[in-house]
This record gives structure tokens, C-alpha cells and sequence, in this order.
């Protein structure tokens, strides 16, 4: 019997897989139709989810972990099933920083060290850095990678919270001097004219869980033979996304009207890896930029949870254990492992490894033999160990 | 009539901002801001420091307030969106109506719930007066392109109104199409071939 479930998406690339299992029927094939809702803003999102306005959601990894802190505004048990994408934002500056930037050192595109220096040297001043939402990775990355830089973040810097379609608005009106934000918004500012892209997020941690298949607890738990429909439709849609070669085509789908509503070769930049970093500039390749399937993206490591967990706890004056602990609660080993298993999607041994200790692509055990896991690092080579205390 | 509260409405459109308003004066004698403006709006919100902020769902700057679910510093209140556990309907009908609401920690909620409330019925009335007008639009719209086709027909075959509207509606009911997407067709292809 065919089953309708709502699945709410913010428009990004990254929303790629929900949009791609419904278009090119791998929702079908599970018996679902889906019915997708594009959100304005995250809190739209979370509210829907968590008031059952919808079954399912696409949502900043760190959300689920936020509330699972009692963080933010809404309180409710929310699971994070796989992950949805891994990397994939900019870090991206007004034309008049990028000058100061050049002036104190031209850092290349992608050398996360040089370019801290270097915008530590020409911030002048209180520097205002946009990003979507207090919960999210573009904060996390930014704080983590300004704070090694010697501008210490978040008290140094004035973060201030943009809405990922108008962060190109905002750095042409002079509100903010630089943003973290998720393509195809960073490109839109470098297409307008307004910015220039400073970094790849991949630049900061090379491994970054980036969005989350979320589903409220309580359903995932009342509901499990339609949440492992929904998960293997999206599985199978992450998977088609790997492939190579498909990047023109999921390009012109997400590119539609009814999704992210803009030209299908600015979408397309995130999903082939080539950014054009300054306005009327070449393209530039970034390996790695945006994974949905390979090197295990779409498992959702306890680990990358508790280094959120951690994060946040350190910064807010939280108990950092007991935050380490709920939080790799809701990254759903289990779901994934019941759901998934019968799609064919490899499992590793572990649930959770040392984050940043991979350095090239390594194998690691799996329930069929081998995976191999993708570089992982963060730009300044320390590691987090979640079973020890950081 | 309760105490009153301290409440912001952010709403860009003045007309649904009055009647927003309108609607909360009657549950108590509050103090109402409106903020137009979304530029800095965690800033405005902070110098106000009111006890209820009330926000359109689909503005996206509402993301911003979420900034303020993080007190930080100690003069700072921490604030949560409104949900009455006791009312899932309450809470549910906020988010059908497109209403969401902010308040400030240790606010009782039976002083909430009146302004909640009230918010909720206009927020519902101001969304039927604004689909209503998108509807009466869309329908003048239509008239419009039908017209323009039933003259095109007219001057083309030679025929009148009334069997130029004949010829529209027969074809729509045989392609199974609305007669204003038959029309709308005619009139782009008729604006190629001249």
C-alpha cells in the first residue's frame, strides 16, 4: 500500500537526496509518496518536525544534538537516522576584506592555516561573520577554525545569524564582512558580484558531517517499518548521487523552480567539485567538496556527534561528559543498522571512531570484509578521541 | 483583562502588522511594538527585552531570534517558543495559522495563552484576506488571457464572442485541460506565429 510522508528541506544542494529520492522514484519503488516542503528558515524546519507538522527532516547535524542538550528554542526528542551529506559549505568574504586579505598574504584557495593568518591580519577591527543558524557546522567549522587562528571565536567576533539566501545579500549591503554558509548561496554572492570565497568548509575538517536525516523520535519508534522505507529510499538516492557522471543531471532537478529556483550551472558547482572563487574568475577543482556516499558518509558516527556535543558543552559552560553522552544518543547507529542492512549498505564494525586521525584513505573493518573511510583532518592535525576526555 | 506584557510583533506589512496588533489590545492592556525592520533584529529585540515576541512562520529572519534561546550574558532573558503542553491543540493551531511565538523563561502560561490565542485568529484572518486577494487576482488574470483568446479566434475564423468562447470551452473539456490554460496557449502561440 502506498504511504505519504512529508519530508521539510531548506533550499540547498545539499538537500539533494530527499529531492533526488522522490524525482527520480526511489520513494516510489518503497511504496512512498512524498509530499516535500520547502522551509524559510531552520527554526521552520525543527518547529515542523517536532510539532508533527511533518514525518521527516533535513536538518543541521548539530540540531538534533542541541536539543538533545536542552539547547535552542524548542524541547523534544528528535534522532538523527544517517547523514545526509558531508561537507559542502564556503567560507566566503566582501571584495573589500578579500583586498586586505590579499594584501596581507594571498593565501591559495583551500590552505585553511594561510588564510586564518592572513585574515587575522587585515580583520581591523570587529570583524561580523554571517551564518545560518547558531546550531550548525558553518558555526562550529568558523569558531573552530578562527579561535586556532588567533582570532578567538565566539567571543572575538560578532556572529550574526543570516538566513542561507540572503547571505548574499547581506555582504552586499556591508551587514557582515565574511560568511560560512552552504552552496549554492556562496556562489550566488561570487555570481553577484558581492564576494569572493575564501575557503572550502572541507578546508577545516575534511571529514564534516554536514546535514542529517532527521525523524522525531517517538514516530521513528511507533512507525519503523515506514522510517526504514523512507531511510532506504534516501539511501538509495545518496547512492545514485555518488555516482560519478550524475552531477549535470541532479544539477538541472534541484535547479527547478519548486526547489532551490536558480540557473543549473550554479547548482551544479558544489555537485562537480568546481568553484569559480571571485567574480568572472576560473573554476577551481576541490576534492572532496560534497560527499552524499562514499567513504561511509551516510553513517552517522556516534563520534561526530560527540565532537559536537563536546563543542557546544565547551562553550556553554555545559557538564562536557554528560553532554558527550546524550549526544551520541540521538546519532542512530541502531536505526541505521536495522534499516539499512537489507538495502545493502556496508556496515562498519565500530559506531564510532577517533574524529581527524585519518590522514589518507584507510580500510577499516565492516560486516562484509573492508570500507574504506575518507581523509579525515582537521586543518590544524588535532584529533578527538570520544572515549577520552578532550 | 489581564496585566499587561511587554510584546513585539515582527511583521514587515504594515496592514498585518494594524491588524495583528488590533487583535492583541483586546486581550489586555500591553505594551505592543512593531519591528519592520529584520535588519539586526536580535539587536532590536535585546534593547527592547520584551516578554512575547510574535513572529510570521515563513519570515526568514526568524532564525536570528533563535540567537536569543542562548542567554549569555546575566541581564539577558532566555526565551523559548511557546509550547503549552497541556494544549497540543494550542500549539498546533500557531503553527498551522503561521504564527510563531517567543517568550520569555518563567512567563505563566495562562498570561500567555490569551495573547496566543488572539494572535492565532489573526494571523488566520490576515492569511484568508491574503490568499482571498491572490485568488480574485489570479481569476482577473484569466479573464483577462480569455478575452485575448476569444478576440483572437474571433478575428481569425471570423466567428462571435459566443462561439469563439464555444470553441474554447469544447476544446478544454476534449483535452481534459482549464479553459484559461487553453486560452493561455493559444494567445503565446499566437504571439509566436505574429
Amino acid at each position: 500500500m502506498k504511504a505519504r510522508l512529508s519530508v521539510a528541506y531548506v533550499p540547498l544542494v545539499d538537500a539533494a537526496p530527499i529531492i533526488v529520492a522522490k524525482e527520480l522514484g526511489f520513494a516510489e519503488e518503497e511504496g512512498l509518496e512524498l509530499d516535500l516542503l520547502r522551509a524559510p528558515s531552520w527554526s521552520s524546519v525543527r518547529d515542523w518536525l517536532a510539532f508533527g507538522r511533518v514525518e521527516a527532516a533535513h536538518l543541521l547535524s548539530p540540531i538534533p544534538v542541541a536539543m538533545a542538550l536542552g539547547l535552542g528554542g524548542v524541547a523534544a526528542r528528535v534522532s538523527a537516522v544517517q547523514v545526509l551529506s558531508v561537507n559542502g559549505n564556503v567560507v566566503g568574504v566582501s571584495q573589500a576584506l578579500a583586498a586586505r586579505i590579499a594584501d596581507a598574504g594571498a593565501p591559495d584557495f583551500g590552505d585553511a592555516a594561510g588564510a586564518g593568518r592572513a585574515l587575522a591580519a587585515a580583520a581591523g577591527g570587529r570583524l561580523r561573520v554571517g551564518v545560518p543558524f547558531p546550531f550548525s557546522m558553518h558555526a562550529e567549522l568558523l569558531y573552530y577554525w578562527l579561535s586556532a587562528s588567533g582570532l578567538p571565536a565566539p567571543e572575538g567576533v560578532e556572529i550574526r545569524t543570516v538566513p542561507p539566501a540572503l547571505m548574499a545579500e547581506a555582504i552586499g549591503a556591508g551587514e557582515i564582512d565574511a560568511f560560512c554558509v552552504g552552496e549554492p548561496w556562496g556562489s550566488l554572492a561570487v555570481e553577484t558580484g558581492v564576494g569572493r570565497l575564501l575557503l572550502p568548509g572541507s578546508s577545516i575538517w575534511s571529514f564534516a558531517p554536514e546535514k542529517v536525516l532527521a525523524l522525531r523520535t517517538d514516530w521513528a519508534e511507533a512507525e519503523p517499518e515506514l522510517a526504514g522505507r523512507l531511510m532506504r529510499a534516501i539511501w538509495r538516492a545518496a547512492r545514485w548521487l555518488g555516482t560519478g557522471g550524475v552531477a549535470t543531471t541532479a544539477a538541472e532537478i534541484l535547479a527547478r523552480e519548486g526547489y532551490l529556483g536558480l540557473p543549473p550551472e550554479l547548482v551544479d558547482r558544489a555537485l562537480s567539485g568546481h568553484l569559480v572563487v571571485s567574480p568572472g574568475g576560473g573554476s577551481h577543482a576541490v576534492p572532496g567538496f560534497l560527499e552524499f556516499f562514499a567513504g561511509a558518509a551516510t553513517f552517522p558516527w556516534k563520534s561526530q556527534a560527540a565532537w559536537m556535543g563536546h563543542r557546544m558543552a565547551a562553550r556553554l559552560g555545559l557538564e562536557r561528559e554528560g553532554a558527550s553522552t546524550a549526544a551520541k544518543a540521538v546519532f542512530r547507529t541502531d536505526l541505521y543498522r536495522r534499516h539499512l542492512a537489507g538495502a545493502g549498505a556496508q556496515m562498519p564494525g565500530a559506531s564510532e571512531k577517533v574524529e581527524g586521525g585519518i590522514t589518507a584513505g584507510t580500510m577499516v573493518a565492516s560486516d562484509t570484509g573492508q570500507m574504506e573511510l575518507f581523509e579525515n583532518r582537521f586543518f590544524d592535525g588535532q584529533i578527538f578521541d570520544p572515549s577520552r576526555d578532550n | 483583562m489581564s496585566k499587561g506584557l511587554s510584546i513585539v510583533v515582527v511583521e514587515i506589512d504594515r496592514d498585518r502588522a494594524l491588524a495583528i496588533v488590533d487583535g492583541l489590545r483586546e486581550t489586555g492592556d500591553h505594551d505592543i511594538q512593531v519591528i519592520s525592520e529584520v535588519s539586526g533584529l536580535a539587536r532590536r529585540l535585546a534593547e527592547r527585552n520584551p516578554d512575547i515576541v510574535l513572529i510570521d512562520i515563513a519570515n526568514p529572519s526568524r532564525d536570528t531570534i533563535e540567537e536569543l534561546t542562548l542567554a549569555t550574558a546575566p541581564l539577558e532573558r532566555p526565551v523559548a517558543m511557546f509550547v503549552d503542553r497541556s494544549d497540543d491543540g494550542l500549539t498546533r493551531a500557531a503553527i498551522e495559522s503561521g504564527v510563531s511565538a517567543y517568550v520569555v523563561d518563567g512567563l505563566r502560561p495562562d498570561r500567555v495563552k490569551p495573547v496566543i490565542d488572539a494572535a492565532v485568529t489573526r494571523f488566520n484572518m490576515v492569511r484568508r484576506i491574503r490568499d482571498e486577494l491572490a485568488e480574485t487576482k489570479r481569476a482577473l488574470e484569466e479573464r483577462k488571457v480569455i478575452d485575448r483568446a476569444k478576440g483572437l479566434l474571433m478575428k481569425a475564423r471570423g466567428i462571435d464572442e459566443g462561439a469563439a468562447y464555444g470553441l474554447l470551452r469544447k476544446t478544454a473539456m476534449d483535452q481534459n485541460r482549464r479553459i484559461a490554460d487553453v486560452a493561455a496557449a493559444l494567445v503565446t502561440a499566437a504571439g509566436l506565429l505574429s
